[in-house]
């Protein structure tokens, strides 16, 4: 039940992510959550899309390297404390985050967290074995 | 002390091309029948050793490419067996393999004496103290100056490059009066100098011999005015023998080649016809008093001029120009012999990457850099930073493993870099010499 993220290569340069964002825009791609890891040089854009295989294709065609990776969606209670939860459970077991972000939009009383790991399979199980929201595809490409 | 040696140095043209024909017929006859590949080469041309009479006959002689040092890589091309080879240095070749030269005790005595004629033209006596700031070891520029220093009886300093500090020290308190390093050394030496403290005035330096790599006149004004000294440019390549095959004298109106043991020949790059003096062209030497690797007609790849006219210091050594640029894509960065192609190879080999790459050279302070630009790949490529940051760092040791000096390494995105239809662009310098 992993979510599709799409992961984009951007030197770091004026307008290109005004590039990507107006691809997607074009396709009518819908963003629903991003971030940016950067450094001196590039970047890497990191969304989350309505229609995931759409995106690969028209960026490809445009010319950007980018991958697609499995990243878990999880649903925390919006209240101090919510996140910490989910974390001390994935670290109470292990489990490392390599990068997470959260999302820009929210669902009722939850704020919605984007997780990668190295073992999401695992990952999931634990957070779901602990009473954590873990997002299904279907919900999150339809926010 | 004007010259080291007058009797060769100011010797008649006529009495230099009777001693220049006889040198280059034992050459000739030497790498006959040492050299298998010289033989081939020779046959194949329906030259036999008899057939050249002269440097007149120079021409009918083959051409040695850097390429056949390398096909023939270690010591396929040396004429002497290795139990009179005294000495080995190497440069960097175009795929990594080095270009392997080797000495007699004779080539060693023969070398120190252009060095030492070298040295002297820039003001060297036996009281001097000489500060040799080139590299020791297998390039061919530490070791050279070395030994011409030691000839003329100068005190040598062997210090070797790098260190600074220590270099500014020592010739201020050792009392160097000449020092020998590149150009680009020089003038970091005379910005730190500023920095340090000490004053020019509290130093004993006159004069300094600069080389291995390409340096304008602006800069050489720059090192003059900076370090209140004359500033020589001197040339040479160790597959001819090193540092010492031309040297400026004082009027510095052009390089004298020390043409007695090397004979200067201007080719037209393309055609390989030999141009009328005055021409510019690619600069070619016949080695003719070498005994371990004798070369006939080495391509320098070398673009300079050539002028028979007397000199004003009294020399007359045929002068050669300035090198101004060079025919193949080979670049000189910090005295080291870089090639395209051996940036293109470690990416080739590292197989994640494709050979979309762009060098770009610059002189930062006064030292040069070298920037390498990757376009990312589909298979290069991660989600996290921290992997495509070990990749850059991968990329950056490989290539500083090939070339022996230190670059900076750039992920840029695909197609960014401009493909061209023709010979592709690898190299943007941006040096100002």
């Amino acid at each position: 039940m992993f979510i599709k993220q799409i992961s984009v290569f951007l030197e770091n340069k004026s307008g290109r992510l005004a590039e990507v964002t107006s691809i997607l825009g074009g396709s009518n791609i819908d963003i629903s959550a991003l971030s940016i890891a950067d450094t001196t040089d590039f970047g890497i854009l990191r969304l989350i899309v309505n229609k995931p295989e759409e995106a690969e294709e028209v960026l490809r065609k445009n010319g950007f390297t980018m991958s697609i990776t499995n990243v878990l969606a999880i649903g925390v209670k919006d209240e101090p404390g919510g996140l910490a939860k989910a974390l001390k459970v994935l670290d109470g077991a292990n489990t490392e985050i390599e990068y997470m972000y959260a999302f820009v939009s929210k669902k009722d009383d939850e704020a919605l967290v984007i997780l990668k790991t190295g073992q999401p399979d695992r990952a999931e199980e634990i957070l779901k074995a602990n009473g954590i929201n873990v997002l299904s595809s279907d919900q999150v490409y339809k926010l | 002390m004007l010259y080291w040696n007058q009797s060769r140095e100011c010797m008649p043209r006529e009495e230099m091309q009777k001693l220049q024909s006889e040198r280059l017929k034992k050459t000739v006859k030497r790498v006959y029948h040492n050299v298998p590949f010289y033989r081939a080469k020779m046959q194949a041309k329906g030259v036999e050793p008899e057939d050249i009479k002269g440097i007149e006959d120079l021409s009918k002689l083959p051409f040695t490419y850097k390429q056949d040092l390398r096909d023939n890589y270690p010591y396929g091309l040396f004429a002497a067996p290795l139990s009179e080879i005294v000495r080995i240095h190497a440069s960097s070749g175009t795929t990594g393999k080095k270009t392997v030269v080797g000495y007699t005790r004779n080539d060693l005595e023969k070398w120190s004496e252009v060095m030492a004629r070298t040295l002297v033209s820039a003001g060297a006596v036996k009281e001097s103290v000489i500060q040799v700031a080139y590299g020791y070891g297998l390039f061919t520029g530490g070791l050279g100056a070395h030994y011409g220093a030691e000839k003329i009886g100068a005190s040598v300093i062997p210090i070797s490059g790098g260190n600074t500090k220590l270099q500014l020290e020592i010739m201020k308190d050792f009392g160097t009066t000449l020092l020998a390093c590149t150009p680009s050394y020089a003038l970091y030496m005379a910005e730190e100098l500023e920095e340090s403290g000490i004053k020019p005035g509290e130093l004993k330096l006159k004069s300094g011999v600069f080389g291995a790599e390409p340096w304008s006149a602006a800069m050489r004004d720059e090192i003059e005015r900076r370090l209140g000294i004359m500033a020589i440019d001197i040339y040479g390549l160790s597959e001819v023998i090193g540092p010492g095959v031309a040297t400026e004298c004082p009027c510095k109106c052009g390089l004298h080649v020390q043409e007695d043991h090397f004979i200067p020949e201007i080719i037209d790059p393309d055609t390989e016809e030999l141009l009328p003096a005055g021409s510019t062209g690619e600069l070619v030497f016949s080695t003719v008093t070498k005994e371990g690797l004798p070369l006939l007609r080495y391509r320098t790849r070398d673009i300079s001029s050539l002028d028979y006219e007397k000199c004003d210091c009294g020399r007359t050594l045929v002068r050669m120009s300035k090198v101004t640029g060079r025919t193949d894509d080979m670049l000189i960065i910090r005295g080291v012999n870089v090639f395209p192609s051996q940036i293109e190879s470690v990416l080739l080999e590292l197989g994640e990457t494709a050979p979309h790459y762009l060098i770009i050279v610059d002189r930062i302070g006064k030292m040069d850099a070298l920037e390498i630009w990757v376009e990312m790949t589909q298979t290069l490529f991660s989600d996290e930073v921290k992997k495509i940051e070990d990749m850059e760092r991968l990329i950056r040791k490989r290539v500083e493993e090939t070339l022996g000096i230190s670059v900076k390494v750039k992920l840029v995105e695909p197609k960014s870099i401009q493909r061209s239809e023709g010979k592709a662009k690898r190299v943007i310098d941006k040096r100002k010499l």
